[in-house]
């Protein structure tokens, strides 16, 4: 297959940075994306040009670390498919194919493809755990948790941490990240004894670090690769409003 | 070199509990003047660094990803091993131990694994305090699954993603630490080196891999955590950034290298689609309890796999393990795909691959009742492959997993260099010449959760390191060859690129260090690493400066460890004359094809001390004495 590539070019963060283009001819239906990416970087190395940068590791589906928008959505065309495990076959010969990195302000450009998402990192040290120190837990079995709770947890804790979420809104909310790793909680027993100051903190948290508000669009949903639901914001806006009526804030 | 094992004295049973009473205590107002370097955020790292500072010593913890979270680790599907019983189906601790000895073929330290089974049952009750989703039974006990070389059913799992829910958990457990301030992290940063002072690891030196900028550190004790060395195949299951890079370092500083031939190969992965493939995908072990393998009886025929008749198929595995069938162990499941390839019976791009059928399955239980069980498999297959496995077999190829080989550490899990820790996949103690399904998770916890944090204490209290800065002569010394090395990679003008050289080496790697290797293949690969090394030198291009993000320069690095280590393991490949777990000297098989050991000239961990680039390593051995299993030989038939 033959393909123009448009894609975002940064060397710095403070570098304006621009679009730039690519004819690549030599793509195969089974390669993934982030190999066609390998390709043209063995092009661009070749000729003595800085290869495009990007983030990627396991090309599982599970790291969370690749981040690509691709013609306009974030880890592109497939449903619940990351990335690196999005092949060619899903585009067409002389396709135009534009790829960018996730853009958020709270997601600051590091290099091309390469973003700063250590704003998720900050939420989760404000309290996005249980406090329980190594040693001296109970026997496992000791607290029995219901197969239908158990399972609502871990659909939340399926979330990759990716950001796609936050790339896909408009107002660059990271509600469904929050609300997925409030959620994961909240549905333990566990989690109970910290559930209000959890959600109170780990809110406040991504409001400081300037992720927009949840206005509704569903974005979100629509490009998480793990397929979180939505319920799980508004699971999260109770725990909060609750939160903040005790007096919590 | 000395290799001292330290293990304790007294019955299996005692030693651990015995150890932990005789090893001498930090006082805990004491604690926090000690200063701990982590190397690595996964299972291993990630949960010694959390616990490391909950006890209320100085850690700093470094990866190379963007986030903690995101490390190697997060990739395990399958499962985790305890011994709980919860089964009620006869399992223990001996139980266990035994189990894992004999999956390791007999080539692990007995104490070290008594100990893994004795803590396995603390990590569940860790994890499930912390809020692990583990799956559950309807009456809300915690679910089990079987996995090979086990006839109990003892691995938790959490859908099939285990080893993210898990690695979630030290993470969260890291970031309360955080928090605290009792951690300071470091990510995106790759450690290049270690700094010794006056014989003990004092310090490391890393790069800022968005600023480029080379830094010292220095701290009272080094641990490394930073996983396994698979990546030296090119192509394997592993994430694209694991690498050699800190344990070889560390071992060019004196750290012994043991068993570095010990690799694992995964039986059931989907085959290479082409040279443009950059990793390779693992589908679960689990899928052979209803797939079955097999490959056409004549060579090249070209009709479609529906077509083949059942008389025109060999059913390889139950033909040669009647009572292990499909279900045979990974080892010898791989080593029979690769013959039956090798014989010309392979199937799809290239002739590498098997089939992997759930013909009859299905027709058994209906696509409804498959779907169920592997249903994200197949369509992760299908994702990558374009085909449906509900309509044709799929094709299966075995492909590089996990390296059992690693640092050499004695029962307090410190390396030769004293104040050097190693954990997790980077050491080489507890899996032998063969890792059990579901046991490297266990073993990652085991280490930082429940024995270094003990261990280290120990060696804080009985070797008092002095104050150091990292203005000390050596730190200046080694940050000046890590610059040195960077300058060289960067002003090398060739024309070919890092990961050419690697996929190169991979390749050798592969054919002649593999999955079956002989004297002569050994031999070759000891010639040509050699060569391609010089052609890298000479003709690798890295394009871009060091004082930036620059992520052809970290790969260059990593491909310049990955062809000096490639060496000492093909030394260590030559040198084990037998056949035991994943190495198979094909010189050393009965008559029907096993792998045969060779216990008088063999039962020890061979482990190498670096004398200098181009010069062959020292060997030394530690011998491995077995009081309470008896060595057997390995039946599947
Ligand atoms: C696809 C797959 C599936 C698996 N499934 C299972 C399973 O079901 N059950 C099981 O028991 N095992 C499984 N394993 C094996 C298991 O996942 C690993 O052995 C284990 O997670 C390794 O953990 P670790 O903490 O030792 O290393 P890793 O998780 O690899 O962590 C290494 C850490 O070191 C850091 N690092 C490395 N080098 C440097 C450097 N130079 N500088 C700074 N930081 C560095 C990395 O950033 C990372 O944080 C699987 C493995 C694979 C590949
Ligand atoms: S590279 Fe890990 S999720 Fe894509």
């Amino acid at each position: 297959m033959k393909l123009t590539l448009n894609i975002w070019r940064q060397k710095t963060p403070s570098d304006a940075g621009h679009m730039e283009r690519h004819e690549l001819s030599d793509v195969s239906p089974d390669m993934s994306f982030l190999e066609m990416l390998d390709v043209l970087n063995e092009h661009l190395q070749v000729e003595g040009k800085d290869p495009v940068a990007f983030d990627h590791d396991c090309r599982e589906g599970i790291c969370g670390m690749c981040s690509l928008v691709i013609n306009g959505t974030a880890h592109g065309p497939m449903k619940a498919t990351t990335t690196c495990q999005l092949h060619m076959r899903s585009f067409k010969d002389g396709d135009t194919v534009d790829i960018e990195p996730f853009r958020a302000k709270a997601f600051p450009v590091v290099k091309d493809l390469t973003v700063d998402r250590s704003s998720f990192d900050r939420i989760n040290e404000a309290g996005g755990f249980v406090s329980v120190n190594t040693g001296g837990a109970p026997d496992a079995n000791a607290l029995p948790i219901g197969k239908v709770e158990a399972d609502k947890a871990m659909d939340a804790a399926a979330c990759i941490g990716c950001g796609a979420c936050v790339a896909a809104c408009p107002n660059a909310s990271a509600m469904l990240f929050v609300s997925a790793k409030i959620g994961h909680l909240a549905h333990l027993p566990q989690g109970q004894p910290e559930r209000a100051r959890r959600a109170l903190n780990l809110v406040s948290t991504m409001d400081a670090e300037g992720f927009g508000n949840c206005r509704n669009y569903y974005e979100c949903e629509a490009v998480c690769p793990k397929e979180i639901p939505i319920d799980f914001i508004a699971e999260m806006n109770r725990d909060w409003r609750s939160s903040v009526l005790k007096g919590g804030s | 070199m000395e290799l001292n094992s330290g293990i304790p004295g007294g019955p299996l049973a005692d030693k651990w509990d015995k150890h932990r009473f005789e090893m001498k205590l930090v006082n805990p107002a004491n604690k926090r003047k000690f200063s701990v370097i982590m190397v690595g955020s996964g299972l291993a790292g990630g949960s010694a660094a959390a616990t490391l500072a909950e006890l209320g010593y100085d850690v700093h913890c470094f990866c190379f990803q963007d986030s903690p979270r995101r490390a190697h680790s997060i990739a395990a599907q399958g499962g985790i091993n305890s011994a709980k019983n919860y089964q009620n189906d006869g399992d223990s601790v001996h139980r266990l131990f035994y189990d894992t000895v004999k999956g390791g073929d007999f080539r692990s330290r007995e104490a070290n694994v008594y100990r893994l089974a004795q803590v396995s049952t603390n990590i569940i009750d860790q994890c499930a305090a912390q809020g692990v989703p583990f799956a559950r039974e309807y009456g809300g006990q915690l679910a089990n699954r079987s996995f090979g070389g086990a006839q109990v059913s003892r691995t938790f799992y959490a859908r099939g993603q285990t080893g993210q829910q898990l690695l979630l958990g030290c993470y969260n457990a890291l970031s309360r630490q955080i928090g605290l301030g009792n951690v300071k992290m470091h990510t995106r940063s790759e450690m290049l080196d270690v700094v010794v002072v006056d014989g003990k690891a004092r310090g490391i030196i890393t790069r800022d891999l968005v600023s480029g900028k080379i830094e010292r550190h220095v701290a009272d004790a080094v641990v490394l955590g930073t996983g396994g060395y698979s990546n030296v195949f090119y192509l394997s299951t592993n994430a694209k950034g694991c690498n050699v890079t800190a344990a070889w370092r560390a071992h060019k500083r004196g750290a012994g290298f043991a068993n570095p031939c010990y690799t694992q190969i995964h039986p059931t992965c989907i085959p290479v689609a082409g040279d443009h493939q950059s990793k390779l995908t693992l589908m679960s072990e689990s899928l052979r309890n209803d797939g079955r393998v097999w490959v056409p009886k004549e060579s090249g025929d070209k009709r479609a796999p529906h077509d083949i008749p059942e008389s025109d198929r060999d059913y390889y595995l139950e033909r040669k393990y009647p009572s292990f069938g499909n279900l045979a162990p990974r080892d010898i499941a791989s080593r029979s795909a690769k013959e039956a390839c090798d014989n010309g019976l392979g199937v799809g791009p290239g002739g590498r691959g098997v089939f992997l059928d759930f013909r009859d399955a299905i027709q058994r239980v209906g696509d409804e009742a498959i779907s169920q069980r592997y249903g994200n498999l197949f369509d992760m297959y299908q994702r990558i492959t374009d085909e449906n496995p509900y309509k044709v077999p799929m094709r299966i190829y075995p492909a590089p997993h996990y390296s059992m080989g690693g640092l050499w550490v004695d029962y307090n899990l410190m390396s030769t260099v004293p104040g050097l820790h190693v954990i997790g996949e980077a050491n080489f103690s507890d899996h032998g010449a063969n890792r059990l399904g579901a046991s490297a998770l266990m073993q990652g916890l085991a280490d930082g959760y429940f024995v270094l944090p003990y261990t280290i204490g120990h060696y804080f209290a009985t070797h008092k390191p002095e104050p150091v800065s990292t203005d000390h002569p050596e730190f200046k010394r080694v940050e000046a060859e890590v610059h040195e090395r960077i300058k060289r990679l960067t002003s090398a003008s060739g024309k070919r690129t890092p990961d050419s050289f690697h996929r190169e080496l991979g390749r050798l790697m592969w054919n002649n260090v593999g999955m079956a290797r002989t004297e002569a293949s050994c031999k070759e690969a000891l010639e040509k690493i050699p060569q391609i090394r010089e052609e890298f030198w000479r003709d690798v291009k890295v394009v871009g400066g060091h004082s930036e993000m620059n992520m052809a320069l970290e790969q260059a690095g990593r491909v310049a460890d990955f062809l000096e280590f490639a060496e000492t393991m093909a030394h260590d490949a030559l040198t084990r004359d037998e056949s035991c777990g994943g190495h198979f000297r094909e010189e050393h098989q009965s008559p029907d094809g096993e792998a045969k050991r060779n216990d008088d000239d063999f039962c020890h961990a061979t482990v190498w001390e670096h004398r200098g680039e181009g010069e062959a390593p020292k060997e030394h051995r530690e011998q491995l004495d077995f009081e309470n299993v008896q060595l057997a030989t390995r039946s599947y038939k």
